[in-house]
């Protein structure tokens, strides 16, 4: 192989290499070293007389005296059945001290988009055991439903109680997790391990972990190794795939310094301007294939820089996924775990996935008069602040104590706790119960409020 | 096939999206076949030597060096039998046909044909031979759905003259069914650039309204048919049910629906969906009257650009065979990204936040090619375009919406805040309006009722005096206010609650016609003026606020022969009202 000493700058992640034969776009290149280091990249822009590599570890060591080779391919990822309990890294090589992948296959990282048409419509209810999801924010199977959270909330917690927890009631089909780290601590990562040995739950799970200390540039590609190894488990194994990404804030910021060492022209906040696209490619590989058994769904984590939704990481990130689950700082404050707000939060695909035969024929008309009577009370709080409590009509009285039941009841559990879709909907009867009835008569047809309310079932 | 050595050139860079190839002759526009593989691309650019194309495939894995090959053609649709009950990508390329071809997942380098070529259609001729006829005339149909009648038509560039040969049979969409006297001959499809508006006689200004069977939408902020409306709103708040809404029951006769840039999930829905739903015109199967375009949010940007344009040509085609289309654009946010993304690979100098200085020329002209037009065969029909904005941040000030706003006529403004509250559509009547308003009155003194325009009237009204008192509540409490405004409060709750909140999911709620609504508001008016007569005859707002027969009112909604409950609501009010008095 033609090994080209041709370096001509070298800038961030960027390497230029002049005077090549063609070469190809998004062709894998391995950068060889004095000392016989191998360092890996990709070809970001290719012509005639200069190519543009982008190095996914850190450039240090690199200079005009470093070897070129092109490998003639995309970066194409090896999978197999015995990744499942495997450690690997951000770059995909095992780290766990066990021995190399044997591939089945190997796979283009980039994956393809599925075709719209071949897609089947996601309608298998996931319980995860806590009730701000199955009740009112509830995930199928092949949704992305991210969690947006902020420095220093239990994001981790919640995630690891859904990889935990979910189930298919009723079905006892192979069930994996995909598990891709960027960016986190030790700390954090040495949290994640420890519960997944301590449940178990290791054993059917690929974990990829992109280390804070590790290249910046190598997370762009770890959430792409985890969704290919996640495609695979889907598609060609029949499994039905959990894929917890986290953080990616840290992936965003990767792509950010990408861009800026490429002199682009940046979008909002010096994020690229293809960031959606860039995002809608992670996170669409998210799915149902018609006629296939398995399935992948996405949990991607976030953080929002400054609790703020409308920065550009969780804003397109909500523009793409179908819902998200928000986490409050105001709820973690007063105690409450899992601290989840429900009102920011949603899941679009709900409405497939609940319902007679499904879930529970309550369910949507549960799930909104909780909504509306929480939204309400909460409105009612501003209020209370300045004309205090006794100002309050006696029916706004009542929904002012409903959203602290609501909230010291529904949304308050146990990290263990693992409730079951008809004790969450029983539950929120039970809280019905402080809310006249003419106002539960708004939302709820009057067969249902005879069949559930606790005042008719004695 | 022999190439012109001129038609054909190579490639010197290649860095996403977009690529740069030398040494052939290229017009703006031109589709070019790229590298080995054939990938479609389109000219966009031309400087000096380097001619800049936009791929609408994937280019990973192209090298400088490999052949680019000039079609001389623009980017065109083809139109015909067909087309309805279709899902398309952005490019015209039936996504059934391409899992056909390559699978589950989009590869590249695979041509699809936007019509079945082997199909064939009854044609029934309605000229004969001997009769004139012109470019745009319609000469046969074809009973293409049950619900719709496809009727074929002389291409508009074509000369026109006598017609020599016509004959009714079946027919594929190639099979020439038409020869006249000036030597042209034409099969029943027509093929048409997607970036050139077709041509019709004349705009006329709407003024019958576009009925979609939302309350909200018909009843307070209407658009006509040829007219255009946005739906800003940040992420949840609504902007797809919304789309999806208007899709399944306004009363156009075809639906043009682009999924731009927008979730796979989501349109799947739509495909599972609409086939089993049923138009309350025809009674026939919704997907009878659809066409839908489906370029998800990770396949390639560029086709992402050109599917707004094939839709819109689409529904252009149906506009000219005098049919009423509507055309649903969810998201053009995704387009205007699109350009941006294509934009700054040119490395263009931006306009604001790094969108395209030409934006908001290609937002007007995309909108302008809405309308209600007189067209070339004298017939009338209409596009009206609905264009959903996902504006960052959930801020109105971003540039797609504000350039969106300055050419639409309806502003539908979805709100966070109330989705957070379940209050769906979470169109803030507020802050939305439709200009058509005035257009449109006529319509629904005469075909709904003389007091149409009255109750909207009244309706908004009640609604901006209550923000107003809210304003007053949120310092003092609702007990401090006067005892009119404490109903006047209340009456305001029950047009939000009862007629402006609509449940999409409910099989009855779902869909709300005009007389419906008519009810609704006298109903809400009705409760409103005994209210208001019993104040003044002195009894207690607690006591009128008490009134047991408004507790049934909520069940109208859920009711299909909900006239029975309305008597006895009327009944009860009647009776309580009086009691009170007494």
């Amino acid at each position: 192989m033609k090994e080209y000493k041709t370096v001509s700058k070298i800038a961030g992640p960027l390497v230029f290499v002049e005077k090549t034969e063609p070469v190809s776009y998004e062709e894998q290149v391995s950068f060889v070293l004095p000392d016989g280091t191998m360092k890996r990249g990709q070809v970001l822009d290719t012509s005639d007389d200069l190519v543009v590599v982008q190095c996914f570890e850190t450039t240090t060591g690199l200079g005009k005296d470093t070897g070129v080779r092109f490998l003639g391919e995309t970066f194409k990822m090896p999978v197999s059945k015995s990744m499942l309990g495997r450690i690997l890294s951000g770059g995909g090589k095992p780290i766990d001290g066990g021995p190399d992948i044997v591939p089945d296959k190997r796979l283009d990282i980039e994956g393809a988009a599925i075709n719209p048409y071949a897609r089947g419509s996601p309608r298998d209810f996931i319980q995860t055991g806590i009730s701000t999801i199955d009740g009112t924010n509830t995930l199928v199977r092949g949704q992305k439903l991210p969690i947006f959270s902020s420095a220093g909330l239990p994001h981790n917690e919640i995630a690891l109680q859904i990889a935990r927890q979910a189930k298919v009631p009723g079905s006892d089909e192979a069930f994996a997790v995909v598990f891709a780290a960027m960016g986190i601590t030790r700390e954090e990562a040495n949290y994640f391990m420890a519960d997944f040995e301590r449940t178990g739950a290791l054993e059917r799970a690929v974990v990829f972990l992109n280390l804070a200390d590790d290249p910046a540039v190598e997370r762009t590609v770890t959430p792409r190794l985890a969704l290919t190894t996640a495609e695979y488990l889907a598609y060609d194994l029949g499994y039905h795939v959990l894929v917890i990404l986290t953080d990616m804030t840290n992936y965003c910021e990767a792509l950010r310094q990408i861009g800026a060492a490429r002199e682009e022209v940046p979008g909002r906040r010096g994020y690229p301007g293809y960031m959606y696209t860039n995002l809608a490619c992670i996170y669409e590989r998210a799915g149902i294939i018609k006629g296939l058994k398995g399935s992948v769904t996405q949990i991607p984590i976030l953080t929002m820089p400054g609790d703020d939704i409308t920065h550009p990481i969780p804003d397109l990130t909500g523009y793409i996924t179908e819902g998200q689950i928000v986490i409050s700082p105001e709820l973690h404050r007063k105690g409450i775990y899992p601290p989840i707000n429900v009102l920011p939060s949603l899941s679009r695909l709900m409405n497939l996935g609940i319902g007679a035969g499904l879930t529970r024929e309550d369910h949507k008309k549960v799930s909104d008069m909780l909504y509306s009577g929480y939204a309400e009370g909460v409105d009612l709080r501003g209020l209370v602040a300045i004309v205090g409590k006794d100002a309050l009509s006696e029916r706004d009285q009542k929904f002012l104590e409903f959203a602290d039941v609501f909230e010291n009841r529904f949304v308050r559990q146990g990290a263990d706790e693992d409730r079951s879709i008809a004790q969450t909907l029983d539950l929120g009867w039970d809280l019905f119960q402080g809310l006249p009835e003419s106002e539960l008569e708004k939302r709820i047809d009057r067969d249902l409020i005879k069949k559930y309310h606790p005042k008719y079932r004695g | 096939m022999e190439v012109k050595s001129k038609d054909t050139g190579i490639l010197k860079r290649i860095a996403g999206p977009v690529v740069t190839a030398i040494n052939f002759d290229a017009h703006m526009y031109d589709v070019v076949k790229v590298g080995n593989e054939q990938l479609m691309g389109e000219v966009i650019k031309i400087d000096g030597e380097d001619i800049i194309i936009q791929v609408y495939e994937s280019t990973t894995g192209i090298r400088p060096g490999e052949p680019v090959t000039n079609t001389g053609l623009s980017l065109a649709v083809e139109l015909g039998p067909g087309l309805l009950t279709s899902i398309y990508d952005g490019i015209q390329r039936p996504l059934e046909v391409l899992i056909e071809k390559m699978g589950n997942f989009i590869s590249r380098g695979v041509t699809a044909p936007g019509l079945n070529h082997e199909k064939k259609w009854e044609f029934v001729p309605v000229v004969n031979k001997g009769d004139e006829v012109k470019p745009g005339q319609i000469i046969g149909t074809v009973q293409e759905t049950r619900s719709i009648v496809h009727k074929i038509m002389i291409p508009p560039n074509a000369k026109g003259g006598k017609v020599t040969k016509i004959e009714a049979g079946s027919f594929t969409v190639d099979d020439i069914v038409i020869e006249l006297d000036s030597k042209e001959k034409f099969p029943m499809m027509q093929k048409w650039p997607v970036r050139v508006p077709r041509p019709y006689v004349e705009k006329h200004s709407p003024s019958i309204p576009l009925l979609t069977g939302q309350r909200i939408l018909d009843g307070l902020f209407p658009i006509a048919k040829g007219g255009t409306a946005a739906i800003p709103g940040p992420f949840g708040s609504g902007k797809t049910v919304t789309q999806q809404q208007l899709a399944k029951w306004s009363d156009a006769e075809i639906v043009v629906y682009i999924g731009c840039g927008e979730r796979g999930n989501e349109m799947t829905e739509v495909l599972t969906e609409f086939p089993e739903l049923t138009d309350p015109k025809t009674g026939n199967s919704l997907m009878e009257r659809t066409i839908l375009i489906a370029n998800t949010s990770n396949m390639p940007v560029a086709a992402r650009e050109a599917s707004v344009y094939t839709g819109i040509t689409i529904a252009e085609y149906f506009r000219d065979q005098g049919y009423d289309v509507a055309l649903m654009a969810d998201s053009t946010s995704r387009w205007a990204e699109a350009m941006r993304e294509i934009c700054s690979r040119l490395e263009e100098m931006p306009g604001e936040e790094g969108y395209p200085a030409y934006l908001s020329s290609r937002l007007s002209e995309f909108y302008e090619r809405a309308g209600l037009v007189e067209s070339l065969n004298g017939g009338s029909g209409s596009v009206s375009v609905i264009g959903a904005v996902s504006p960052a941040g959930g801020d109105f000030s971003e540039p797609v919406t504000q350039n969106t706003l300055r050419i639409v006529k309806v502003f539908w403004a979805l709100d966070a805040s109330l989705s957070r509250k379940r209050h769906f559509p979470a169109i803030n009547w507020l802050q939305s309006y439709s200009l058509y308003q005035g257009q449109l009155t006529e319509y629904f003194d005469e075909k709904v009722s003389p007091e149409w325009n009255k109750l909207r009237a009244w309706a908004m009204e009640v609604l901006q005096k209550e923000a107003e008192l809210q304003e007053i509540v949120q310092l003092v409490g609702s007990d401090a206010l006067p005892e009119t405004e404490q109903i006047t409060i209340e009456v305001a709750r029950m047009l939000r609650e009862l007629f402006l909140q609509q449940n999409g999911f409910d099989p009855v709620d779902t869909y709300c016609d005009l007389a419906k609504q008519l009810d609704m508001f006298k109903m809400i008016n009705y409760f409103a003026e005994l209210a208001y007569a019993a104040q003044a005859a002195g009894v207690p707002p607690a006591q009128i606020l008490a009134v047991k027969a408004k507790n049934e009112m909520p069940q109208i909604k859920f009711t299909k022969d909900y006239k029975p409950l309305l008597d006895s609501i009327y009944k009860g009010l009647d009776e309580e009202f009086k009691a009170l008095r007494a």
